[in-house]
């Protein structure tokens, strides 16, 4: 067991990933000289070389798009977008071109590729910079959509989506890279269809993801000093979401509360409370709450962009309402 | 005509989950009128007597007798009933059916009797509910808003038929009742003393002018005078309802009478204010009669539009009552007591009763109810005006 | 009439108020009140009871004395002609 920071685990398994395997390789913009724009991939291109560690230009449509064309023919391709925003530019070789190939092949070819991005806001970054846009891969089938939010997701998760067949985008929120967290030895392998429940409670159940998780398990805190007892699902996995995890632990707690960094309306929290509500109405005892990004472009100042996004005293607030106390 | 009409066990009460259908009291082909007695049903508050308010013939008596079902089951069909379901029970018609009127039993909405808790019910308190077959009406919801949660949902009652009242059910009713009054009801309390002692002279010349089936005690005068304040200041009579005051046209004045051994109930004497002293006397006499022989009925005991409790002539000389939700006020008589009262300057021995309001500050304010105490006192000076 | 019978009589109309008891086990010389938690509204109803049965009136002069069984019963042989 060993602590490690979640860019020093993103790092290990891309590591992991270009040793064990030479189909893989990694590109994006400035991934190789400047070692990533969160360095992540810092120190790769000296260890692995140019050929696998591919600095390009900034042009997300064609990078991604010769990445989705390198899984065709059997490559294992891992393409960096700097940010979610601009993976905006690479929209349609993402949604119409790696989701759909599959299908329109009628299974004949398959697109193994890994799309990495970092997502979210905190870092004063500014709108351009700072999205929330897993809600928006969410809904494309086709696609897998994880969310790593420890050090051993960031890791495992890397590693087990170059072993899908199939498009996997990885969001990696901004604000965790310098997280830290242990590493057990030997890292554990990690699957890529399971909701975990981060703590177990039973009055309230807390849903949430990626760069939520810990305000939310800090709300879980303040609430048992409440006398409230919230459990903390990591859905880790938002296309396919594990549906089976989030519907019993709120058949058990009959309260929920989904906490997400994309704005609420139209959003995945909206799905997600949606599916609580076709699903699990009949084991409710409050409304579903949404602790969601407020409806404006992230701001740049850090107070109004801390006032953006969910914070630890909302969900605890929310939490409250739901149990009849707020 | 020929439509089929559901008889179903009614709620007699905030507080009723169930009932026990004790005995039928008719018999499948039989006729029935509006206002005529069904059946005798058990319930926390003793045995009641049921009357239908839609007449048909009895086509099928659905549930045996001994059987202990939530409120809302169907209890016996009706043939050839007619087809709009007759609201309320009325003696003069026009005026006994205002809409704040809780009507006791119009079908075929099963739980009509008593307007609902102010709260909701989340879906899985109503799943619990449903599972356990408890009713949810008087349940007091803990959840958001005051919603009834699962937490709260009793436990399904597997208790076997009870003969006669049940103590520890009937303490539950009222415990429930009065939870639920002080939870939600922000009570204001006024009170007043009033020289009875030329009142109750003319009573006892009143009375000593009549042999003894027709004489009055103290006792309904102050009904007679609750009862007719309220046309003075009617704010006082009806029901606090989805967030306001529904003012009731009837006056049906509940009577709290303690059964011994412990029980409350407040059964209702309809259409007090036009009832003069006799037949307020006649009125009380069997309420009281039948309260504790546990046969009262169903719509006294869902009816009350405003309550009075007395403490007769055996207990202390101040009450301050807890208001029975949804009503919106409680008026007390204390004992008469003598004391040393001032009359044209003179110190005198009196014979002087406490009456106070508890009155529901949502609905009304302490002036109104400081009127209406006046107006109570005023009647009670003026026997006269009572007879 | 009996006195036995009178007692016996008076004994099922105080039953009759008050359910609760036997009629064999009320104490003639205990206060009716506090035996058997009655108040006014029931000693109203005994005297009208009395009235119907006996066509008597106990005069309110003397009612607040009449409060034991024995005492009532007394009354009665002493005023219901026979």
């Amino acid at each position: 067991m060993s602590e490690v920071t979640y860019r020093e685990a993103v790092r290990m398994a891309l590591r992991e990933a270009m040793t064990n395997d030479p189909r893989v390789f990694l590109m994006g913009e400035d991934v190789g000289r400047y070692g990533g724009s969160y360095a992540c991939s810092m120190g790769l291109l000296e260890e692995f070389g140019e050929d696998r560690i591919r600095d390009t230009p900034l042009s997300e449509s064609g990078f991604t798009g010769a990445g989705i064309g390198a899984a065709l023919v059997g490559m294992r391709p891992i393409v960096e977008i700097m940010t979610v925003n601009f993976s905006l530019l690479a929209l349609d070789q993402i949604v119409n071109n790696a989701a759909t190939l599959r299908h329109m092949s009628g299974g004949q070819v398959s697109v193994p590729v890994v799309i990495r991005m970092s997502t979210g806001a905190g870092k004063q970054l500014a709108a351009q910079h700072s999205h929330s846009w897993e809600g928006f891969y969410a809904h494309v089938p086709g696609l897998k959509v994880v969310s790593p939010a420890t050090v051993v997701d960031a890791r495992g998760m890397l590693l087990a989506a170059l072993e899908d067949p199939d498009p996997v985008v990885i969001f990696e929120h901004s604000g965790l890279y310098n997280s830290k967290g242990e590493m057990p030895d030997p890292p554990p392998k990690v699957d890529l269809s399971t909701a975990r429940i981060a703590r177990e409670g039973t009055d309230v159940t807390l849903i949430t993801h990626g760069g939520c998780l810990q305000r939310t398990l800090d709300a879980a805190t303040a609430l048992a000093e409440r006398g409230v007892s919230a459990e903390v699902i990591d859905l880790r996995v938002l296309r396919p979401l594990d549906w089976d995890t989030v519907l019993a632990s709120v058949a058990r707690t009959h309260r929920a509360v989904v906490v997400d960094e994309g704005w609420k309306s139209w959003g995945f929290s909206a799905e997600v409370s949606a599916r609580i509500a076709e699903d699990g109405f009949w084991t409710l005892d409050a409304p579903v709450r949404r602790v969601a990004g407020v409806e404006v472009p992230i701001p740049y100042p850090q107070h109004l962009e801390q006032a953006s996004i969910p914070r630890t005293p909302q969900i605890v607030e929310a939490a409250l309402q739901a149990v009849g106390r707020g | 005509m020929g439509d089929v009409f559901e008889f179903v066990m009614p709620s007699l009460g905030a507080d009723m989950e169930r009932g026990v259908l004790v005995e039928w009291l008719v018999t499948v082909g039989q006729h029935v009128d509006r206002g005529d007695l069904v059946a005798v049903v058990e319930t926390d508050k003793g045995a009641i007597e049921v009357e239908i308010w839609t007449p048909g013939t009895v086509a099928e008596l659905v549930v045996p007798e001994g059987s202990d079902v939530p409120v809302g089951t169907v209890l016996a069909r009706l043939s050839g009933a007619s087809a709009t379901a007759d609201p309320a029970p009325s003696a003069p018609p026009a005026a006994d059916a205002p809409p704040a009127e809780p009507s006791p039993e119009p079908a075929p909405t099963p739980v009509v009797a008593v307007p609902p808790h102010s709260g909701r019910a989340s879906p899985w308190a109503r799943h619990l509910a449903a599972e356990r077959g408890v009713d949810l009406t008087g349940v007091v919801g803990t959840g958001p808003g005051g919603a009834i949660v699962g937490a709260d949902v009793p436990q399904a009652r597997t208790k076997p038929v009870a003969a006669g009242t049940d103590a520890d059910a009937m303490r539950r009713a009222v415990a429930r009742a009065m939870e639920r009054s002080k939870r939600e009801i922000p009570h204001y309390y006024l009170g007043t003393e009033v020289d009875l002692t030329p009142t109750l002279a003319w009573l006892e010349r009143r009375n000593a002018a009549v042999p003894p089936p027709q004489r009055v005690l103290p006792a309904v005068l102050f009904l007679a005078a609750a009862a007719r304040a309220v046309r003075e200041v009617p704010q006082v009579n009806g029901f606090w309802k989805d967030g306001r005051l529904e003012v009731s046209e009837a006056v049906h004045l509940g009577v709290a009478i303690s059964l011994r051994g412990g029980g409350l109930v407040a059964p209702a004497v309809r259409d007090a204010d036009r009832l003069d002293l006799g037949g307020l006397m006649a009125a009380l006499d069997d309420l009281v009669r039948r309260a504790r022989r546990g046969r009262l009925r169903g719509s006294e005991m869902t009816d009350a539009t405003l309550t009075t409790t007395s403490m007769g002539d055996r207990g202390v000389s101040d009450i301050q009552g807890v208001i029975y939700p949804p009503q919106v006020a409680i008026v007390g008589f204390g004992r008469v007591v003598e004391r040393p009262w001032i009359v044209d300057g003179a110190i005198l021995p009196r014979s002087v009763v406490r009456v106070t309001l508890a009155g529901d500050h949502r609905a009304h304010d302490g002036h109104t109810g400081g009127l209406y105490l006046s107006a109570v006192a005023n009647l009670l000076t003026n026997p006269e005006s009572l007879a | 009439m009996t006195r036995t019978e009178m007692e016996a009589r008076v004994r099922e109309l105080l039953v009759d108020l008050a359910p609760e008891f036997e009629a064999d086990a009320i104490d003639p010389d205990e206060d009716l009140r506090q035996q058997l938690d009655i108040d006014s509204m029931d000693l109203h109803q005994l005297a009208t009871s009395l009235f119907e049965v006996y066509g008597v009136d106990i005069p309110e002069s003397e009612r607040a004395d009449l409060v034991t069984l024995r005492a009532i019963v007394d009354w009665l042989d002493a005023h219901v002609s026979r």
